[in-house]
């Protein structure tokens, strides 16, 4: 059971570490350009000369760091939402009608309007993915605290005096964390995905930005010339990427096992 | 029935309402200048007061709710605006794109919900078997796969090395738009059409398979069992029915993933629909195009949910007697 927990993250991690490790700079050899894959360059070089393999491990760190980080702002924004819901039903409603707003529009759309909206970039990127994510956790959590403010140890605790912060402190927040940690690991192969799509569609990390939709959408232009490299290889790094978390989010999701209740995450 | 569909009707009427006005707000937000974004590159001809003058015209120098309101009036007028990119009114662009998008995804749509229930079932009723773990295998290989990328592949694959399917657009080049026929816009919707339903099969085939093995764990399957039923025979009286809802519901409710797969599929095969539409509106600071199509993307997310719940009824005859959801 652990090992196939452990197996994958362990790989996943040492790609990861591997692209910081690499600190070869990409440098730019007009002479050796649009190479096919050769044993000096795995995964050939673009137009200008340029390794497909550094850039693409360059692309791949750029989205798993963005992943982390989105990924952990939307946790962190459902259980704060989710946490406020519990608080008065006032809150409760308008947390509701909230989550139905942001699933009333396309993921994408919402990912568009927002990136448009603060200029694209890092910032709009990260700020974007955290506020189409939220929705999923958020409502678990709720159903989840819903449940739990019920529970006889939350009422003694609540008669005795405590205040509403102790018991969130102290009652929820414990209980919680395994389906904080299960709701991390369903956002973040999302938020890359949908990171990748809104960059190559334009919106995203701008373009001198090794980012693997960067990458794609460049190389939409060499197609027709049959480069099939420069698409290829940095898309099938991402899928095994993801895959590898995949596995981990999988096997980490029946080692933690509670209830049901996930399957939310897979629908967007 | 008069009641909830009235009731509907006025969910729907608010959730409109509450969605126009947050992106109405976003966008005026935006760093984009709506003045410079109508002008382009002749901004420069333009003198400080002639920009008021145009400001004036517009009604930019008015509060954000007057301008709101001015919009929102217009709108419930059934004037959605000049297109800055086409110079054509909003309506028609979204009228000449709607046609297309609608081909690509109703395409996509079935293709992925007949395939996903049927790979779903065939992997439930065989659980434990090769064809069970190949078919389980390649759904969370495609829930993994970035949508644009396997339209890259397709594309290379088909239209490059090939040459089976065109590379592009939702028309042959060199012909006038009237002698374009319904084959022609079928033969170029198929690749970006294949590309979005091979994505989404994944979903309904994983719920499906999910379902069907809740369902056969069922006293009445095993009644059915003993009663001498195997096979397609006690699929087909017990299994279909009873496993039909989920995935009926999952596939409604992921119109909006495929509203999303349509943008990027439509970008990759440079297919003219609203999902190109709303990109080059939001890269190139179209507003009034864009806004339209903000809001017929929640109205097709809402059509598609409220479709599931329509259909609840009709499949199960125990919701139709007033019952609750199973």
């Amino acid at each position: 059971m652990k090992k196939n927990m452990l197996i994958p993250l362990f790989l996943f991690l040492v790609f990861y570490l591997l692209s910081f490790v690499i600190n070869d700079t990409i440098r730019l050899d007009l002479i050796g350009k649009n190479q096919a894959p050769s044993l000096s360059h795995l995964f050939g070089t673009d137009w200008l000369g340029r390794d497909m393999l550094l850039r693409t491990l360059k692309g791949i760190q750029l989205s798993i760091t963005l992943g982390i980080v989105t990924a952990l702002l939307s946790t962190c924004l459902g259980l704060l939402l989710s946490l406020l819901a519990t608080f008065n039903p006032l809150f409760d409603k308008l947390v509701a009608w909230l989550i139905d707003l942001f699933l009333s529009l396309p993921h994408l759309v919402t990912l568009i309007l927002i990136s448009f909206v603060l200029g694209g970039g890092f910032k709009g990127v990260v700020i974007g993915l955290m506020l189409t994510h939220w929705p999923a956790i958020t409502r678990v959590l709720r159903a989840e605290l819903l449940q739990l403010q019920t529970m006889p140890y939350v009422q003694i605790s609540k008669q005795l005096g405590k205040g509403f912060w102790w018991r969130a402190r102290h009652h929820f927040l414990p209980h919680l964390f395994p389906q904080l940690m299960v709701g991390f690991t369903l956002i973040f192969p999302h938020a890359i995905l949908h990171e990748a799509s809104i960059t190559f569609l334009g919106f995203g990390l701008s373009a001198e930005q090794p980012a693997i939709g960067i990458i794609l959408s460049e190389s939409m232009q060499y197609l027709s010339s049959g480069m099939w490299w420069l698409a290829f290889f940095p898309g099938l790094t991402l899928l095994m990427m993801i895959i590898l978390f995949q596995c981990f989010a999988k096997a980490f999701k029946h080692y933690l096992e509670r209830d049901r209740s996930y399957g939310h995450y897979f629908n967007g | 029935m008069a009641v909830a569909i009235i009731k509907k009707l006025l969910r729907l009427v608010l959730l409109l309402f509450a969605v126009s006005l947050l992106t109405f707000l976003l966008v005026s937000m935006s760093p984009v200048d709506p003045v410079r974004a109508y002008i382009g590159a002749d901004m420069l001809l333009v003198s400080p007061e002639q920009r008021e003058l145009i400001e004036a015209y517009w009604g930019l120098d008015q509060p954000l709710i007057t301008q709101y309101l001015q919009w929102i009036s217009s709108i419930l007028s059934g004037d959605f605006g000049t297109s800055l990119i086409h110079r054509v009114p909003v309506i028609e662009v979204i009228v000449d794109r709607f046609f297309s998008s609608i081909l690509l995804i109703a395409l996509a749509w079935f293709m992925s919900g007949t395939l996903g229930v049927v790979l779903g079932s065939i992997a439930a009723m065989k659980k434990g078997t090769w064809i069970d773990r190949f078919v389980n295998g390649y759904c969370y290989l495609l829930l993994s796969t970035p949508g644009f990328w396997l339209g890259l592949l397709l594309l290379m694959v088909f239209s490059v090395w090939l040459g089976i399917f065109p590379t592009g657009l939702s028309a042959p080049i060199g012909i006038t738009a009237s002698e374009v026929t319904f084959g022609d816009r079928l033969y170029h919707a198929i690749l970006p059409a294949l590309t979005l339903s091979i994505i989404g099969v994944a979903n309904v085939c994983l719920h499906t398979r999910e379902k069907m093995l809740d369902v056969l764990q069922t006293p009445y399957i095993l009644q059915a069992r003993a009663n001498g039923y195997a096979g397609i025979r006690l699929f087909m009286r017990h299994g279909l029915r009873n496993m039909l809802l989920p995935a009926i519901s999952v596939h409604f409710a992921s119109f909006g993933e495929l509203f999303g797969g349509a943008i990027i599929a439509e970008q990759v095969f440079s297919y003219p629909g609203l999902g190109q539409a709303v990109v080059d509106a939001g890269l190139q600071g179209d507003m009034p195009l864009f806004l339209a199509i903000v809001l017929i993307s929640a109205l097709f997310v809402f059509v598609g949910n409220w479709l599931a719940d329509i259909l609840y009824l009709v499949i199960d005859p125990r919701l139709r007697k007033g019952g609750s959801r199973s």
